[in-house]
């Protein structure tokens, strides 16, 4: 037997030794300002980022949609809807979950959150700065990176007080387990800034020279997605599912395994997006060989997921967390086995530049990662204002109006991406064939991103009720129906 | 997985790892190529691009071009490319060393285009395509730019640079014409400049049939 001191851990439940439920309550407490405010600013972003996507896509189908002024055209549009989702809305959902988990799962009150406060002020200036930047035309077209040189510095330096803050309060975790979490949650916010600090010096602020650019810039964006998203996604889900069935996760050593292949992995999948490219055969093969070894951790991911929440499922039926989680999971698997088969050159050599790749994106920033960050903002917000969510029919309309909107986005852009991209492949077929295949998808999409934006506005109801703590005063949380047996955890929800 | 350094030295290294392979050898291997002479002329390939080419970029940019176009000719088998006629050859890395910043471009919404100013050289069809591309391409999805161009009335004899032939909804009315802004004629240069059909030692143009 380990001594208990190095007993894996597998349950962020199984922790109470060192913890009564007034500590944790004086924890989330400290936590209450910055990740508020956060989470509040994510949701204003991704009102506005809706907006900017479902105008995009609808000039997709009609060109002629205000075309007259350039503020408004489909190339300002479009990155602005990037930037604002990405970085107004992801990004801060995921810090602000982040900093919750971490002081939770270390045990320590957060220090001095006036100064991740004013962080957050900071960050959402930069993205104000950069969202207005691109519109106003300043956008360097370098995707996933276009806000203008004078907007990400303002982002950098408040990122440098948000990640320092996080190393700290691991740093001084009371002594006990250090949970698969934490693990990610540390590694993401190391990560983050190496890759946003390359790729701003190499591209926006000293651009290297020729097509290294395209590399780096490729490098950059898949890291953001697999290296930033996908380890925050992943914290969140290691620690909602055990913690609201109350039973610990199926295997540490899976744990371990997904965690470190992950790493080794994920950051080599960059170039899978420049397939044919002009760059050396084996950048593109190196990339080609990791995306598909990805199959690895996400698999890992998947069983040890899959095996807790096995024989539990119907807890998906009361808790509004676990099914916007469980929902991301499974996207989850999904979206990168997707991922991994699109880097197989023949199969490439049809999706590469259709919106076949939108459809993935949208899998995986959405169907993923933004249903994980749902899911722990409905367990995360009200144990910091002390209130409860006031309708569970609106958290029900919520959940479907984006479930359906996502999986009916991607899978129209997937069918029409097949399409354009067979028709652009094959040398008899013309171009405008291409475009005409997609278009009646392209209507679809457009119609899921109602969907999607009214599934938006309820949540951002909800989210303003809880602040103003309108309405009255519950007794135990909002659960879509009665627990199907006794919670083993009181703290569940 | 208790200790902070040994979690701390794995996370780091792994990702060095790419970010060797990735950024700092393409730094240094693609990062400083130098254009080959040709013989023929005293001039290099690629070749230079005039100032309004080069400050069409920003435009092009400005506007989001990227986000439908690519400018890469990709190999066989990889892709079809060369058979579509997208260009001679596919390109490589020296192709792009004058490109500030590089449009390789992940999308066809539209057309690829590498060698755009090969396949229509005619300036003026470019500024009616920018200005309404329906009335030169009626089932194009390109959104109208036509924000780069004035509208004004005709004071004597129309203007040198007035766009010729405009026709559908959005053409002038008798005695007005349309004039492109500094930014229209920009990224017309900078299209007109998207050649990439000259030889290079190693992507050489095909032997001719």
């Amino acid at each position: 037997m380990n001594p208990p001191s190095q007993r894996p851990s597998t349950n962020p439940a199984n922790m109470p030794d060192t913890l009564d439920s007034q500590d944790r309550a004086e924890i989330d407490t400290s936590t209450r300002g910055p990740v508020l405010l956060f989470f509040g600013a994510a949701v204003f972003w991704l009102l506005l980022g809706s907006v900017f996507g479902l105008l995009s896509a609808w000039k997709m189908t009609h060109p002629g949609l205000l075309d007259s002024m350039a503020f408004l055209t489909f190339g300002r549009i479009r990155p602005a809807h990037l930037n604002a989702v990405t970085y107004g809305w992801a990004s801060q959902a995921g810090i602000g979950t982040g900093l919750w988990l971490m002081a939770r799962l270390c045990r320590v009150r957060l220090m001095h959150s006036k100064l991740l406060v004013s962080a957050a002020i900071f960050w959402n200036l930069g993205v104000l700065v950069g969202v207005m930047g691109i519109l106003a035309g300043d956008s360097r077209s370098i995707e996933w990176l276009e806000f203008p040189g004078y907007a990400t510095p303002i982002l950098f330096l408040s990122y440098a007080c948000i990640g320092v803050w996080a190393v700290i309060m691991f740093r001084y975790r009371r002594p006990g387990h250090v949970y698969v979490s934490q693990w990610y949650l540390l590694a993401a916010f190391l990560w983050f800034p190496w890759t946003y600090a390359t790729a701003n010096i190499l591209l926006v602020w000293q651009p290297v020279q020729g097509s290294a650019q395209g590399a780096v810039n490729w490098w950059f964006a898949h890291n953001l997605l697999g290296l930033w998203f996908t380890p925050i996604g992943l914290a969140s889900a290691y620690y909602m599912i055990p913690k609201i069935l109350g039973r610990p996760i199926h295997s540490y050593y899976l744990s371990i395994l997904g965690f470190w292949s992950l790493a080794i992995f994920s950051s080599w999948n960059g170039i899978h997006h420049l397939i044919g490219g002009p760059f050396p055969a084996w950048m593109i093969s190196a990339s080609v060989a990791a995306s598909v070894l990805m199959f690895i951790p996400v698999v890992t991911v998947a069983i040890n997921h899959h095996m807790t929440m096995s024989g539990h499922f119907d807890a998906l039926k009361w808790s509004p967390t676990l099914r916007f989680t469980v929902f991301g999971a499974m996207t989850y698997t999904v979206v990168s086995l997707q991922g991994g088969s699109m880097s197989i050159p023949s199969l490439n050599a049809v999706t590469h530049f259709t919106d076949y790749t939108i459809g993935h994106s949208h899998l995986g920033m959405y169907g993923f990662f933004s249903m994980m960050m749902f899911g722990a903002m409905y367990y995360i917000v009200p144990r910091l204002v002390g209130w409860e969510w006031q309708s569970a029919t609106m958290i029900r309309w919520h959940f479907w109006l984006v479930a359906i909107g996502v999986l009916l986005m991607a899978g129209s852009l997937v069918i029409g991406g097949l399409l354009q991209g067979l028709a652009q492949y094959d040398p008899t077929v013309s171009f405008r064939s291409s475009v005409e295949y997609a278009t009646p998808f392209r209507v679809v999409r457009g119609l899921s991103g109602f969907l999607l934006l009214a599934g938006h506005l309820v949540f951002a109801t909800l989210f303003v009720q809880m602040l103003l703590k309108a309405g009255w005063r519950r007794e135990g949380p909002a659960l879509f129906a009665a627990p199907s047996r006794n919670k083993p955890e009181a703290d569940a929800a | 997985m208790n200790k902070l350094p040994s979690i701390f030295a794995g996370v780091l290294l792994t990702f060095a790892s790419a970010w060797l392979g990735f950024v700092v050898y393409p730094y240094l291997a693609l990062g400083h190529l130098q254009p080959v002479p040709d013989e023929d002329t005293g001039g290099y390939f690629p070749p230079t691009s005039s100032g309004l080419a080069v400050a069409g970029q920003r435009v092009y940019a400005a506007n989001g071009c990227l986000y439908c176009h690519s400018q890469q000719v990709r190999p066989a088998p990889l892709s079809t490319d060369i058979e579509k006629g997208l260009g001679p050859r596919r390109t490589v890395a020296r192709d792009y060393l004058r490109a500030q910043p590089v449009f390789l471009g992940t999308m066809r919404t539209g057309p690829d285009l590498t060698n755009i100013g090969a396949r229509q050289p005619d300036a003026n069809w470019h500024h009616r395509h920018l200005y309404d591309p329906r009335s030169v391409t009626d089932w194009s999805i390109m959104p109208s730019f036509r924000f780069l161009y004035k509208m004004r009335q005709i004071q004597g004899q129309p203007s040198d640079d007035a766009v010729n032939g405009l026709t559908g909804p959005l053409a002038p009315p008798a005695g007005w014409e349309v004039v492109p802004t500094d930014k229209a004629k920009a990224l017309v240069a900078y299209i007109l400049s998207l050649k990439r059909n000259y030889p290079l030692p190693e992507s050489p143009m095909p032997a001719a049939k």
